[in-house]
């Protein structure tokens, strides 16, 4: 028991990261706006989380600071993308890897420095439910916020007005600017959400998930984050099952290894994005699905 | 005459060189039905786009109501009570018919049903509120798209050339409706370039031709031959009559083509069946999206099929991709002449090479780069291509201009089998007169063709047969001399008996 009860806490630890910068990716990508920085943002957000957290000693403004900084760096991918009009594609790598210089940058003097952590947060009465408790109400803040903003995501984007202009901007553009919707502005501001998502979720792998900073801690996350919204054909809960499954296979990676079983550690360590990818590319094949929940204008530039 | 709500004074817009709009003055009265009506590029789209805000005007006034305004944004427009149906409609596909409304119309849901379901039924305009756009027809798009305009209670709605996706029986439930529109004082300018649409519906009729204002009339009170005179400023050359030698053997055969797409939306084919014969035309009509498309691919090669299912003189051919097809003669004039037809960025001489360098433009494998310049000047020369020469680049060129190059480089290969997709979609009237005589004149030469259109009058004009393609079913070949655009138009709309038994 106590065994399952490692593995499914474990599991919303380890994808917590992912369904923030997913979901954040997920409402950009539907109003059509194809960020493939955001690698470079989780990696920024990372540094300047724990910056901002060890030197205020204060996680809320290590996360206040990281999602700001994300939200930056994504507006300037808006600035690039949407008024000087440049291939998204281009401006969004090229972003990522300012990110990831930026990243080095701050985090320079606080190379290989910890934190005591984000303390876990017993949600009272819940917490004291046998086993149940333990899985879903001895986590910390963030890990609850992130399972809250999974349901919100998909109520913004499939009950309200809101999430009704941003899918009609991301399937055209051309015909949202006709009917007088601010295609500009709308797009800007779910890059500008997805920015500060990507930047929370890299603070969390610095300041809870493993509390520390070392330069490429994100190791790939901010790319997974790109292939899940894909996979998940845009749809919120596909894409959160994707995160965790990804959490959970690389959770269980650390076991196999703390069990010694003798598997090459480059094998296990590119299982959860082997297995994550394969799993939704597979529940992933109906292609009218896929038409229907794909943002059409998908990094295509908008033109009046 | 009442008092215009929309006056516009002077209004010039250029491009360029080009003047899209020169000095217009243009009065809209409520109540009344408008038609604006001219060639493609008279200048029509221009001033409507600077009436919907879409496009600044460069000088000239637009008085709405007695006020001077000016229109910066569609927003604007909507706001002041202009609507707009566009040609190309602005839906959202994955959208449901509820869910397009209320991006264009404040209320909430259950209030916008109510509305939607009170307008659809006093202005006959039928839709069903939760389908999702893309399981609809064209004409129940468009419906929608005029539902969405009304119900912003627009003072003005503007329609772009709303008759050219409907088959037939749809135009006469259309006027209906604007009918009624216009008796509950709404003004409704309709954009057409159909004479006789317009003189069965519209009250009052701007023309215009090269930006200019060339008359306001009755068009109830003008015959087609006058209206004609006045929107191209001559008689449009009749195609000269067919000496219809008769037909030879069949030259390409699709016997029992099923095909699935990989779009999702698009129709699949199943068990169609066609013959195309030397010397004789064969059209394919039907409303397009009801699979023409995906069985234009088979013909060219683009889909490869089982080789038996496409027959070229009774030789397998179905597994055969374009360039050999090509080769044995068979070539291809898609809808898409930007980026099918021709490459937009090359020049004219360029896009001559590319379907033609195996036919003696190579020399030990290196282009012949003069011969293939001459090539394409006589491309040009041929029919009367209106470009700065062969080293024009081909997005420079007007719609029709471009289509008149690429047809002139298909027939300068000599084809057995021609295959046009829409030829004549989007160009002015004498450009269309001259492409449809060549395609008669090769007819004439012996060339089997085959012709996709939307346009049935064009379909009536130079084919000698005609199937009727639904939901991505053909009908059976009926000799145009045997039947009418009535029994066609109900063909399109999914009713081949009839046509059957003015065939049989």
């Amino acid at each position: 028991m106590d065994v399952l009860i490692f593995m499914v806490s474990g599991t919303l630890a380890a994808a917590t990261a992912l369904i923030f910068a997913a979901m954040g990716e997920l409402v950009a990508e539907k109003s059509g706006m194809l960020n493939l920085g955001i690698e470079g943002m989780m990696a920024t957000g990372a540094a300047m989380g724990f910056v901002a957290a060890t030197v205020s000693g204060s996680y809320t403004v290590g996360f206040i600071a990281a999602a700001l900084l994300g939200c930056v760096l994504s507006l300037i991918f808006a600035l690039l993308t949407l008024v000087f009009r440049a291939n998204q594609t281009a401006s969004g790598l090229a972003i990522g890897i300012l990110g990831l210089g930026l990243s080095s940058a701050i985090g320079k003097k606080y190379e290989s420095m910890t934190l005591p952590g984000v303390p876990d947060l017993p949600l009272g009465p819940l917490a004291q439910i046998p086993v149940i408790g333990p899985m879903f109400f001895q986590l910390d803040v963030m890990v609850y916020l992130s399972m809250l903003l999974i349901p919100v995501t998909w109520y913004v984007l499939n009950r309200t007005r809101l999430g009704l202009t941003i899918r009609a901007v991301g399937e055209s553009p051309v015909n949202a600017h006709a009917l007088g919707l601010r295609v500009l502005w709308i797009r800007a501001g779910c890059v500008a959400f997805g920015g500060a998502m990507a930047g929370i979720g890299g603070a969390y792998m610095s300041t809870a998930y493993t509390p520390l900073w070392a330069e490429g801690m994100i190791a790939g996350r901010g790319w997974i984050v790109v292939a899940l919204t894909v996979f998940g054909t845009w749809m919120v809960p596909r894409v959160a099952f994707g995160a965790y499954l990804f959490g959970s296979i690389s959770l269980l990676e650390l076991s196999i290894q703390a069990l010694g079983v003798n598997v090459p550690s480059q094998l296990m360590s590119a299982l959860p994005y082997l297995v994550t990818i394969f799993m939704l590319a597979l529940i992933s094949r109906n292609t009218l699905f896929i038409r229907l929940n794909s943002p059409a204008s998908l990094g295509a530039t908008f033109r009046l | 005459m009442t008092e215009p709500i929309l006056d516009i004074r002077g209004v010039t817009k250029a491009y360029g060189l080009t003047v899209a709009n020169d000095a217009v003055d243009f009065q809209v009265e409520p109540g009344l039905i408008h038609a604006v009506l001219g060639e493609n590029g008279a200048g029509k789209s221009t001033l409507m786009k600077i009436i919907y805000g879409v496009v600044k005007p460069d000088a000239g006034t637009l008085v709405w109501r007695g006020q001077l305004v000016s229109i910066a944004s569609p927003a604007e427009a909507r706001r002041l009570g202009i609507g707009m149906v566009f040609q190309h409609f602005s839906l959202f596909e994955t959208l449901t018919v509820t869910e397009n409304i209320s991006l264009a119309v404040p209320g909430s849901k259950n209030e916008l049903g109510q509305r939607i379901r009170a307008a659809s039924a006093r202005f006959g305009l039928d839709v069903e509120p939760d389908a999702r756009v893309h399981t609809l027809t064209v004409g129940e798009r468009q419906r929608i798209e005029i539902l969405r305009c009304i119900l912003q209670e627009p003072k003005v709605i503007i329609l772009d050339e709303p008759t050219s996706v409907l088959p037939p029986q749809g135009i006469v439930k259309l006027f209906e409706t604007l009918r009624n529109l216009a008796s509950e004082g709404i003004a409704v300018v309709f954009i057409s370039h159909k004479l006789d649409e317009i003189r069965a519906l519209c009250d009052t009729a701007t023309i215009m031709r090269g930006g200019r204002v060339v008359g306001v009339v009755n068009p109830k009170e003008e015959t087609s031959k006058s209206l004609t005179q006045l929107m191209i400023g001559q008689d449009i050359p009749a195609p000269t009559a067919r000496s219809h030698a008769g037909t030879t053997a069949g030259v390409l055969r699709v016997q029992n083509l099923d095909h699935v797409p990989d779009d999702p939306y698009a129709a699949p084919l199943s068990g169609l069946d066609l013959e195309l014969r030397g010397g004789e035309i064969l059209g394919i009509a039907g409303v397009s999206g009801n699979g023409q498309g995906a069985l234009m691919r088979v013909l060219a090669g683009e889909i490869r099929t089982a080789p038996d299912t496409v027959l070229l003189d009774q030789k397998p051919v179905g597994a055969l991709g374009p360039g050999a097809r090509r080769r044995l003669g068979v070539h291809f004039i898609p809808e898409e002449r930007l980026g099918r037809g021709a490459v937009p960025g090359h020049t004219l001489a360029e896009n001559a090479g590319l379907t033609t360098f195996h036919s003696g433009l190579l020399s030990f494998g290196f282009l012949q780069l003069r011969k293939r310049r001459e090539r394409a000047g006589k491309m040009i020369t041929d029919m009367d291509v209106r470009c700065s020469g062969p080293d024009a680049a081909a997005q420079s060129l007007s719609g029709g201009n471009l289509q008149k190059f690429i047809v002139s480089r298909e027939m300068a290969l000599a084809p057995r089998v021609l295959i046009a997709e829409q030829p004549t979609w989007g160009v002015d009237v004498g450009a269309a007169a001259a492409i449809r005589q060549k395609l008669l004149d090769m007819r004439d030469q012996g060339v089997a063709l085959l012709i996709v259109s939307e346009e049935l009058e064009e379909l009536m004009e130079i084919c000698d047969r005609v199937q009727v393609m639904f939901r991505g079913r053909l009908s059976a070949p009926v000799a145009v001399g045997q039947t009418d655009i009535e029994h066609i138009g109900l063909a399109m709309a999914g009713d081949f008996d009839g046509l059957e038994t003015v065939h049989g």
